[in-house]
């Protein structure tokens, strides 16, 4: 192995992490040079933590050379384990604290309208993610991590689940393609990761692997832990075995498709009518309901136009998806609210479930709203949209004490 | 003076000194307690005999015009800062003083920018003695690392023009550029190259200077009007090439903030707004010029269209987000003190209700009430706040000096004064046990909004009943430093050297907090 590891960024533009260089030595004991724009305020602490890993990890003789823009100590002691991973051979992990607010479990069926996407290796996009209250978050290790820098991005996602406060959000992690992407599960699973997204999924085996692999971290930890699974079919045989894919295990709660890789594999150009994939998104919407799983669509790339992202998120919803990734904050709130039923919705929901309930009571056979007769289904799509409502705190639990108040007046 | 004078603990706890620059001062005592009696400094009385009938006070050039008008060593030399990073005539004055073997000038301007780190050159050569304004960017720096001869002296708009008139500051020469001036003096900034909306804060330097150059680039036959500064006050007249550039005048954070963090802090603070009451029919509220303070104008600007409700009038800096308001009907007045972009100079030129102001009317606290304190809302900035809520724009958290008061310690007063900042700055708390430079006291501090929760000051417990139910993150301070620390660690106390590089003025004159020289 190389004398020297080094890990991190240093950019003009990068803040709130630090780059790393290691360069082991025979003699001379722990020298550590620090240049960072918080010292005055966290020096000492800084040096602290370094000293603290490198004896964590045995190096007893080394020059750290450390250039922080701010970062937090789960960011420093990732970077710092990176670049010793890269000088020594161990098996040891420096692990930081794990808080207790991110030891929570997540629903099957709970709402996953907006899952913010955030590169894996940028620490300073991942910090404040949870002040915009996405439904989830995505760290991605796949295609917004560099190839060289995937190595160093596994330590620091491993750092941010269990140190960063996503502050209730589903905390989802998007895998690299397989085989590849079952080495970063070591790195996620025993770290309450509720959610792996697995990329470019073309069958069901794809998704035993992934389950044997966690399986397989599970035993050898003793633990166990709810891990949900959301394939992303992005490919023609992806989206033929699409069905397939979403029933291969208990614990898939979604498929999301990604129509970026998809229109590529096509041959043809991504729009934004969207004409050339209706198809494969009509496809997943009903292999999802079949299976019983969610359909979320792809993301929408354009941050600045918010506009076509809300035309965009009627046109998914109206198709039958239920989520939507998002690739900046600012898209979270559109997505959500466009995905949540409108108070128009809630309120036809209202009145057919009464309806309903009046026609119950009076033993009728027959629902009706004014001259409009009421199917079966109807209400049963209905009282989704109610739950939903309730759930999204748009309504209260007890609507209908207020209704018939309000109906009876 | 030496720098290390001695020092006596003020009304809110800082350590300040009794004299600076050789002059003595009065340590702070207290909101309002400072009350001064006597009479306002008064300038020399002019005679007309002394100037010509025609009334053509021009002279050949801006180097004639401070010869004239007597420049001597250790005077003191004003400026404004309505062409902001784009000034061209503040640095001129200074060469030629220096072409002249002048020494120990003050330079006393409204604010100073980027543009002007050139004296850095004379404050070092001694050219200039030391700045009695604002000192940001590189001059900041200088200044922080203890190299100005003097001591700096930090006020808001509205304790400059307290300090010209009550006599603090004797200003020998005002140098005044102007967009559009006639050759009898009177001058205005909304027509020419260089137009910047208005003159407001070269009003007390052209009432109560001992000389008065008015220097412009695009010369009017007599009557200019309207005259913002009266001929009658001038001495010289000077027609230049460039006043400004007209890029960089207009320059100012103009485009509403796309950072998610701040639009996020721009919506939580409006939504307060509407909880607490604030945003009715007929109220009137002031946002700063930065990327978030306008986000808020358009968050407001929603609330109002919605509620069908107009605001009565908004404080500018004005900017074309605001101008759009006016011209919607969603708020009556904009008084204005600077305009940051050309369609608020536009509306100033071309729409009555689109007024300009000065520190006199909007900030002066010697005089008999001004607008700040009538303003329903207020957002500002910080750098940081501690427990008690003081806060400082003035300093870093390592002590640099990096911005001007500007007016922000006058509109403290208003009714209720909130400051939108983030938590933590890549990793630098903004919640402290103590403020590195207390610029503003905690009691005249109502909201503060951070990302991960509001803190309401203690002592308003209106405000605190009427967002009980809001559903608004609502915090202690103490929670809110706690959450910071959680994530950031805690910090170390900073330490800086004995040595006094400034000192900020509250807007009485009286010293509020001194800034030390930041350890190399």
């Amino acid at each position: 192995m190389s004398k020297t590891g080094f890990a991190g960024n240093k950019g003009d533009k990068d803040r709130s992490d630090c780059f790393v260089e290691l360069e082991l030595a025979s003699s001379g004991g722990i020298r550590v040079a620090l240049k960072s724009k918080v010292k005055f305020l966290y020096g000492d602490s800084i040096e602290a933590l370094c000293n603290e890993v490198l004896a964590f990890f045995d190096v007893k003789h080394a020059v750290v050379t450390l250039e922080d823009k701010g970062a937090l100590p789960f960011v420093i002691a990732a970077r710092l384990e990176a670049a010793i991973k890269r000088v020594i051979r161990t098996e040891k992990e420096f692990l930081p604290a794990l808080l207790t607010e991110n030891q929570y479990e997540t629903a099957r069926d709970r709402h996953r309208f907006s899952r913010l996407y955030l590169p894996g290796n940028t620490p300073s996009l991942m910090i404040n993610a949870g002040v915009h209250k996405p439904d989830a978050v995505i760290l991605d290790l796949e295609d917004a991590v560099a190839i060289d820098r995937k190595s160093e991005a596994r330590f620091l996602v491993r750092n941010t689940l269990r140190a960063l406060d996503f502050m209730g959000a589903e905390r989802m992690v998007r895998i690299n393609q397989l085989p590849a992407g079952l080495n970063d599960l070591d790195y996620i699973i025993p770290h309450h990761v509720n959610v792996v997204l697995i990329p470019k999924c073309e069958n069901a085996h794809q998704i035993h692997e992934v389950n044997n692999h966690i399986l397989a971290i599970h035993n050898r930890l003793n633990v166990r832990s709810t891990v949900w699974l959301m394939p992303i079919v992005e490919s023609a045989l992806g989206i033929v075995n699409v069905f397939q894919i979403a029933g291969a295990a208990d614990n898939v709660v979604a498929v999301a498709i990604g129509l970026e890789d998809y229109t590529a594999d096509l041959g043809v150009s991504r729009t934004i009518e969207g004409t050339e994939s209706l198809f494969a998104r009509s496809m997943v919407v009903n292999a999802c309901k079949a299976a019983g799983v969610q359909p979320i669509d792809s993301v929408f790339s354009d941050v600045g136009d918010m506009e076509g992202l809300q035309k965009n998120v009627m046109q998914s919803k109206a198709l039958g998806f239920e989520g939507m990734g998002c690739i900046h904050p600012r898209q979270i709130k559109i997505i959500r609210d466009g995905f949540a039923p409108a108070d128009q919705e809630i309120n036809k929901a209202k009145r057919i479930v009464c309806a309903f309930d009046e026609a119950t009571r009076k033993g009728l056979g027959v629902v009706s709203l004014g001259t409009k007769m009421i199917d079966a289904p109807v209400v049963k799509r209905e009282q989704r949209t109610i739950d939903l409502a309730i759930s999204l705190g748009k309504l209260d639990t007890n609507w209908k004490d207020t209704f018939n108040a309000e109906v009876q007046a | 003076m030496s720098k290390t004078a001695k020092l006596v603990v003020n009304a809110i706890g800082r350590a300040v000194p009794t004299e600076v620059n050789g002059k003595p001062v009065i340590p702070y005592k207290g909101v309002g307690k400072h009350k001064p009696e006597g009479r306002k400094y008064g300038p020399r009385i002019a005679s007309c005999a002394d100037f010509p009938e025609d009334g053509n006070k021009l002279v050949q050039s801006l180097r004639q015009a401070l010869i004239k008008s007597g420049l001597k060593d250790g005077m003191t030399i004003s400026t404004h800062h309505h062409f902001r990073n784009g000034d061209l005539i503040a640095v001129q004055i200074f060469d030629i003083a220096k072409e002249l073997g002048i020494k120990n000038l003050v330079w006393f301007p409204s604010a100073s920018f980027e543009c002007h780190a050139p004296l850095t050159k004379y404050l070092e050569d001694g050219t200039i003695h030391h700045i009695e304004g604002s000192m940001n960017g590189q001059l900041g720096r200088f200044t922080s690392e203890g190299k100005m001869k003097g001591t700096g002296v930090l006020r808001s708009h509205g304790g400059r023009y307290q300090a010209v008139q009550d006599g603090e500051v004797e200003i020998d020469i005002a140098v005044i550029a102007a967009p559009a001036a006639d050759f009898f003096g009177n001058a205005n900034g909304v027509d020419g190259p260089a137009a910047c909306g208005l003159l407001g804060f070269a009003l007390a330097d052209s009432q109560y200077a001992d000389k008065v150059i008015v220097v412009t680039d695009n010369l009017v036959p007599f009557p200019c009007v309207p005259w913002q500064i009266q001929g009658n006050y001038v001495d010289y007249v000077v027609k230049v090439d460039q006043v400004g550039i007209p890029s960089k005048i207009v320059s100012g954070t103009t485009e509403i903030t796309r950072s998610p963090d701040r639009l996020l802090l721009a919506e939580m603070t409006a939504r307060f707004c509407e909880h607490a009451g604030i945003i009715k029919d007929g109220f009137s509220f002031q946002a700063g010029a930065g990327g978030t303070a306008l986000s808020i104008g358009i968050y407001f600007a929603e609330m109002l269209k919605a509620k069908g409700m107009k605001a009565r009038f908004a404080r500018g800096g004005s900017n074309k987000y605001l101008v759009s308001m006016l011209q919607e009907g969603l708020v009556d007045y904009i008084l204005d003190g600077q305009t940051f972009d050309l369609d608020g100079v536009k509306s100033m030129r071309e729409n009555p209700n689109h007024v300009n102001t000065s520190p006199f009317t909007s900030y002066n606290y010697h005089g008999k009430g001004n607008f700040a304190s009538m303003l329903d809302v207020v957002i500002l900035g910080a750098t940081e706040v501690d427990l008690n809520f003081n806060a400082n724009v003035v300093t870093h958290s390592d002590g640099l000096l990096l911005h001007g008061i500007g007016g922000w310690q006058n509109c403290l007063f208003a009714k209720c004064t909130i400051l939108p900042v983030p938590l933590f700055r890549d990793r630098i708390p903004v919640i402290r046990d103590e403020v590195t430079t207390l610029c503003g006291p905690g009691e005249l501090i109502d909201v503060i909004v951070t990302e991960r929760g509001i803190a309401i000051n203690p002592l308003r417990t209106d405000l605190i009943e009427r967002v009980r139910d809001s559903g608004l993150p609502v915090k202690t301070i103490h929670q809110l430093k706690e959450e910071a620390e959680k994530i950031c660690g805690v910090p170390a106390k900073q330490k800086f050297e004995k040595e006094i590089v400034a000192v900020v003025k509250w807007v009485d004159g009286t010293v509020l907090d001194t800034i030390y020289k930041v350890s190399s």
